[in-house]
């Protein structure tokens, strides 16, 4: 592969790989696809966040899932940090702690393909009764 | 935080929170001047004055949920332990600059890290916020803007993992050019770490 270090190496790249295969129509409508969302705050980050959301963003790609993947902020429950919220559609969302890439990667196999809950879920309610804000 | 890559993920998380649509992040290393210094600006709303003082204590945020926040804190730790400091300059309206140096040669100055992984990330999940990405060593220095790579490839988001990835190495090649210290540069020598 040659070197890219520039952001004509970039479009040249990409030019190359859009005439090696058809163009993705990658129109997401995100009601339709699995949303993960990485909580990303300091208690997220301390403990491995960054590395959890690169492993999504690549293993779901590269396993030809429809995904987006996006960042959150902490969601108070630091304790089971990195934590991160699946949510597969038509479905409530489920929050899963203590994320590492093995559990991540059963997500991926089982959560996400089959539907087949993983260890690791935090309780949540998602009906708020009272919202001080 | 074992990186200050990682400090800098997280204050930039602030700067989304504050609504910021432009994000900049400027990297100076100067050995001659015994100066590392971080700078992240942003267009975002703001801290009010009286707030000001108070952000680098651990105990003040502008959430309601939560009473704490350790993002500028921990930052402030790193600086003050590497013989820098941290300054914050805001102004309501319009946006919040927060400063940390750091002594280069100091023991305790944590290394860069994977940037180009935070960028990648701050990236993918912001597609609604341009980023700027200057580092400067020595006098030779390299700046990555999302806004001029969008308006080179002429497309408008770039989520790809294809294009991030190659934005990632592209990104790597041109800092392992400038020299700037702290980042493996093993995947773009063909060695997977």
């Amino acid at each position: 592969m040659s070197k890219i270090t520039s952001l004509a190496d970039l479009k040249k790249k990409r030019q190359e790989l859009q005439a090696g295969m058809d163009i993705r129509v990658k129109a997401i409508d995100p009601e339709n696809v699995v949303q993960i969302k990485v909580a990303m705050a300091t208690c997220g980050i301390a403990s491995g966040a960054k590395t959890v959301m690169e492993f999504f963003l690549e293993q779901l790609e590269r396993r030809n899932i429809a995904a987006v993947v996006t960042q959150t902020g902490c969601m108070g429950y630091c304790y089971a940090e990195p934590t991160i919220e699946v949510k597969l559609p038509g479905q409530d969302p489920v929050v899963y702690g203590f994320v590492d890439l093995k559990r991540a990667d059963q997500i991926i196999e089982k959560y996400i393909k089959t539907g087949e809950m993983v260890d690791g879920i935090i309780p949540v309610n998602y009906q708020i009764i009272d919202l001080k804000e | 935080m074992k990186e200050l890559a990682l400090n800098i993920l997280d204050i930039v998380q602030n700067s989304i929170r504050a609504e910021a649509d432009h994000i900049s992040i400027e990297i100076r290393e100067s050995e001659q001047l015994n100066l590392y210094q971080i700078i992240i600006t942003d267009n975002g709303k703001g801290i009010p004055e009286g707030m000001l003082e108070h952000v680098a204590d651990p105990f003040v945020t502008s959430r309601t949920r939560r009473r704490m926040g350790l993002g500028l804190p921990l930052l402030k730790y790193h600086a003050d332990l590497a013989g820098g400091e941290l300054k914050i300059n805001s102004e309501v309206g319009k946006g919040t600059i927060v400063n940390a140096t750091f002594r280069y040669n100091h023991i305790d100055r944590q290394p860069l890290g994977d940037i180009t992984g935070v960028l990648k990330i701050l990236i993918a999940s912001n597609p609604g916020i341009s980023f700027i990405y200057n580092h400067t060593v020595g006098n030779r220095e390299y700046t990555f803007s999302t806004q001029e790579t969008k308006e080179f490839l002429m497309v408008d988001k770039l989520y790809e993992m294809d294009l991030l990835q190659d934005i990632g190495l592209m990104i790597k090649e041109n800092l392992k050019e400038i020299n700037a210290s702290g980042i493996s540069f093993l995947e773009i020598t063909g060695i997977k770490s």
